[in-house]
């Protein structure tokens, strides 16, 4: 009987073979794609999560967008222009915009979407970016005016975000943002089965030309060494990968390439400068001056990324060896410790949440050994991220590991934490007059050189005072078969670009 | 009869039970339904913001309306709307739910078809090599973690064979039942090994007492076969703590099993709740748990019943 069993169980697995093969002869120009996080809504103005945002910008425009070096390029705006004064923002749009039930995008709908992004009602994500709008004005169906009650460089980065993406005002009015989703962007969501998969097709009216695939298809797959399994039996043309463990893997099967880039979301120490002993300054730089960030970096992350300053952006980031104790100096530590009044160290917790960033336990681990040389004895509490969140956002911890998300532009990155009134000013919980005054300059400057010289300035004080030790930046990693073409990586980990790859046969 | 009545009479009162228990479990974990959506950036919401959310998340309410509400709700049909899926939770729970039972049925017949034969097997070679190497292999079976068998599995037929059955769009069992089977075979194995391994342990020793009761020493004096002995005498009276085992493990099964699931990609209920209470979709979270309570009451019921059917001594409900 066991023997007919083990038969049966054999051409059973026999049977599942032939069935994956099979799969695999059935793609035509359908790109399909994997990852193991899904999307968690529709709604365009509420949506935080990478994958959701990752979807999203596959279906909804922006006004504008950045490329892969951060610069501005056009979206639905074609051109655009601020006033002499900084306080006034023209548009122009793409005539040939239009959304995906058919209908031109107009600067009503440019008008409508901005209004609901703005009004308290909606929930919006990216609100506190645009406060600085006074009103908008709607001169032509195709021209729109904002007007700003002070100058406000960075608000055109920010307007790049999907965060910022327009909507139908028709659908506005409807209610029906969040459950039916009508961009004007490269693809439509025929289908969505949460946690399970997303269905696109070609947007054959979108105003940026032909897409290279007829469509996408998104499967949710929670395990990432089972992704890279699919990706070996050809099942999966794409992926998206978060875990360094897995993408390491990738370039050893010779059919799958791997695209890592250096992402703007930084790996971070965040201290609580409000907490003894970290209120004092030389406690704090003792902490920085006694991590090594290498060494974080080689051991969590297996050496995948760049050790950073707290600018991540390419074009505006210190080298990091100019900055306070990026250099380890433990003597240097010991010193400040004593002169602290803590020659014999002091106990704190650390928290981090479980899985996010998955090397988050690691890195707690090692500062935890490298602390304890300089007498601090660390207790790691790793928590689900829903409570790490929730003490993170009341600021409730002596320490926190943390992988916080980075900006196109440095004030929008960082206005949330260290100036007076930033909105994350409680879970940064320092407050410092030159870093505040340095982003109100920052946020002002239109000249580019002066505005790299305000932030630099800012950097180096910033990494001086140590609220926060940065550590570094991973690299955001898409796998994909050779046979993928186009597909452009960029810092800002956008899928954009899969709106012109194209399967080679 | 009797019996049956009154143990469906206690249905409603165990439900209501797990109904506050889940209620408030999943209220107490810090974090809700605004920071599951925003994660951080949920800092950035105004006062006025997060009320407006909160209302749209139904948490705007104190507890007790909002118990209240979800009763009263349930007790007309309608278990609530799930915030993910935008679509009424029993309409979600009832979709995953076929591959769920799916996939416990398959793993019970695998643990039974490989368990009672290897356990009654050892049992009669009892002390002798063979036994032994069952045993082993039962404990092997036992201590292996379904994630460690799932990954080894899906490593070994993708890295050494480039095959793998289709993952990411399930096939339901009667739209396609070819490509449902391979979907389903492998996480059937993987379930089935440990659940197969716990099967031959209890079989083997349930067996073990009751061929050296008397009875069976009767039989055999009376010059009954050996295969006469063992499945006409001794089997019945061994399977009752198997039908135990089994019946609770297939309840435990009926709840998802989440790690299978995760591995495999199946859309099933296991996975369904797990991300359900990350997005703290409490609606879902919630009508998930009294369902899963239901079904394993249910299961304990048709197993109580069972022993009756193996058993005439036994007299349910009566001192």
């Amino acid at each position: 009987m066991t023997r007919h069993l083990t038969r049966t169980l054999l051409s059973g697995i026999a049977v599942a073979a032939m069935l994956g093969v099979a799969a695999v002869s059935a793609q035509s120009a359908t790109l399909h794609m994997a990852w193991s996080q899904d999307a968690t809504g529709l709604d365009p103005h509420k949506q935080t999560a990478f994958s959701s945002l990752r979807l999203l910008e596959l279906i909804y425009e922006p006004l504008v967008r950045v490329d892969a070096s951060l610069r501005i390029i056009p979206a639905i705006a074609k051109s655009w222009e601020f006033s002499k004064d900084g306080k006034e923002l023209t548009f122009k749009l793409d005539p040939k915009a239009k959304f995906q039930d058919g209908t031109a995008v107009t600067s009503a709908d440019v008008k409508a979407s901005f209004e609901r992004i703005l009004d308290e009602k909606t929930g919006a994500a990216a609100r506190a970016n645009f406060l600085s709008i006074a009103g908008i004005d709607t001169p032509d169906a195709a021209t729109v005016v904002f007007h700003l009650s002070q100058p406000d460089v960075p608000i055109l980065t920010a307007m790049s975000d999907v965060n910022a993406a327009i909507v139908p005002a028709a659908e506005i009015k409807a209610g029906s943002i969040g459950t039916k989703a009508v961009g004007s962007g490269p693809f439509k969501l025929d289908k969505w089965d949460p946690n399970a998969k997303e269905v696109l097709s070609a947007n054959k009216d979108w105003a940026g030309g032909a897409t290279g695939v007829d469509g996408i298809e998104i499967s949710v797959l929670p395990d990432e060494a089972a992704i890279l399994a699919a990706m070996r039996t050809k099942q999966i043309d794409f992926a998206l990968l978060n875990d360094p463990l897995v993408a390491t893997l990738v370039p050893k099967e010779a059919s799958l390439q791997l695209n890592r880039v250096p992402v703007l979301a930084y790996h971070v120490l965040q201290l609580n400068p409000s907490r003894k002993p970290m209120t004092e300054l030389k406690v704090r730089q003792a902490i920085s001056c006694a991590i090594d960030r290498q060494e974080v970096l080689d051991t969590a992350s297996l050496g995948e990324g760049k050790v950073t300053g707290p600018l991540t952006i390419p074009a505006l980031a210190t080298d990091p060896s100019q900055l306070f104790c990026y250099k380890r100096d433990v003597d240097k530590a010991k010193k400040l410790m004593a002169e602290a009044g803590f020659a014999d160290g002091f106990s704190a917790t650390v928290i981090g949440a479980t899985g996010e960033p998955p090397t988050a336990a690691a890195e707690a681990q090692v500062i935890q050994s490298q602390l304890a040389e300089i007498g601090v004895k660390l207790d790691i509490k790793m928590m689900e991220l829903n409570v790490y969140v929730d003490a993170w956002l009341k600021g409730d911890f002596d320490m926190a590991i943390a992988l916080n998300g980075g900006r196109a532009d440095p004030y929008t990155m960082y206005n949330r934490y260290w100036t007076k009134a930033g909105n994350l000013q409680k879970v940064a919980n320092y407050i410092d007059d030159t870093l505040d005054s340095q982003m109100q300059q920052g946020r002002a400057e239109t000249d580019p050189e002066k505005r790299k010289a305000i932030f630099t300035a800012f950097e180096k004080h910033l990494a001086e005072m140590s609220p926060w030790i940065w550590l570094y930046t991973s690299y955001s990693y898409t796998a994909q078969q050779k046979n993928i073409a186009g597909f452009v990586p960029t810092p800002t980990g956008t899928l954009f670009s899969l709106s012109k790859v194209t399967i080679q046969q | 009869m009797n019996y049956l009545m009154r143990r469906l009479a206690t249905f409603p009162l165990v439900l209501l039970g797990v109904s506050i228990l889940v209620f408030v479990a999943i209220r107490l974990v810090p974090g809700d339904s605004i920071t599951a959506m925003l994660g951080t950036e949920a800092g950035l919401l105004t006062p006025a913001q997060r009320e407006s959310l909160a209302a749209y998340f139904g948490i705007d309410q104190p507890w007790f309306v909002q118990y209240w509400r979800w009763i009263g709700g349930i007790l007309h049909g309608n278990f609530g709307i799930s915030v993910t899926y935008g679509r009424p939770v029993l309409d979600v729970i009832l979709e995953r739910f076929p591959l769920t039972l799916e996939l416990a049925v398959l793993s019970m017949i695998i643990a039974l078809a490989v368990g009672m034969p290897a356990g009654i097997y050892a049992a009669t070679h009892s002390e002798k090599p063979s036994d032994l190497g069952v045993r082993i292999v039962a404990m092997v079976g036992q201590s292996t973690p379904s994630f460690v068998l799932g990954l080894l599995i899906i490593y070994t037929l993708s890295a050494g064979f480039g095959v793998l059955p289709a993952m990411g769009e399930f096939a339901p069992l009667w739209q396609d039942p070819l490509r449902n089977l391979s979907q389903l075979i492998l996480p059937a194995i993987t379930l089935g090994f440990a659940f197969a391994a716990s099967v031959t342990r209890i079989s083997r020793s349930a067996m073990l007492d009751v061929l050296g009761d008397d009875y069976v020493r009767t039989a055999r004096s009376k010059g009954a076969s050996a295969r006469s002995v063992i499945w006409r005498h001794a089997l019945p009276n061994a399977l009752i703590p198997v039908v135990t085992l089994s019946g609770i493990e297939f309840g435990y099964l009926l709840g998802g099993a989440v790690i299978v699931e995760q591995i495999y990609a199946l859309p099933g209920l296991g996975r369904m709740v797990l991300d359900a209470i990350l997005q703290r979709d409490y609606a879902l979270v919630q009508g998930a748990v009294l369902f899963i309570a239901f079904n394993f009451m249910i299961v304990n019921l048709l197993v109580d019943l069972a022993y009756v059917a193996l058993d005439p001594r036994i007299r349910l409900g009566e001192q």
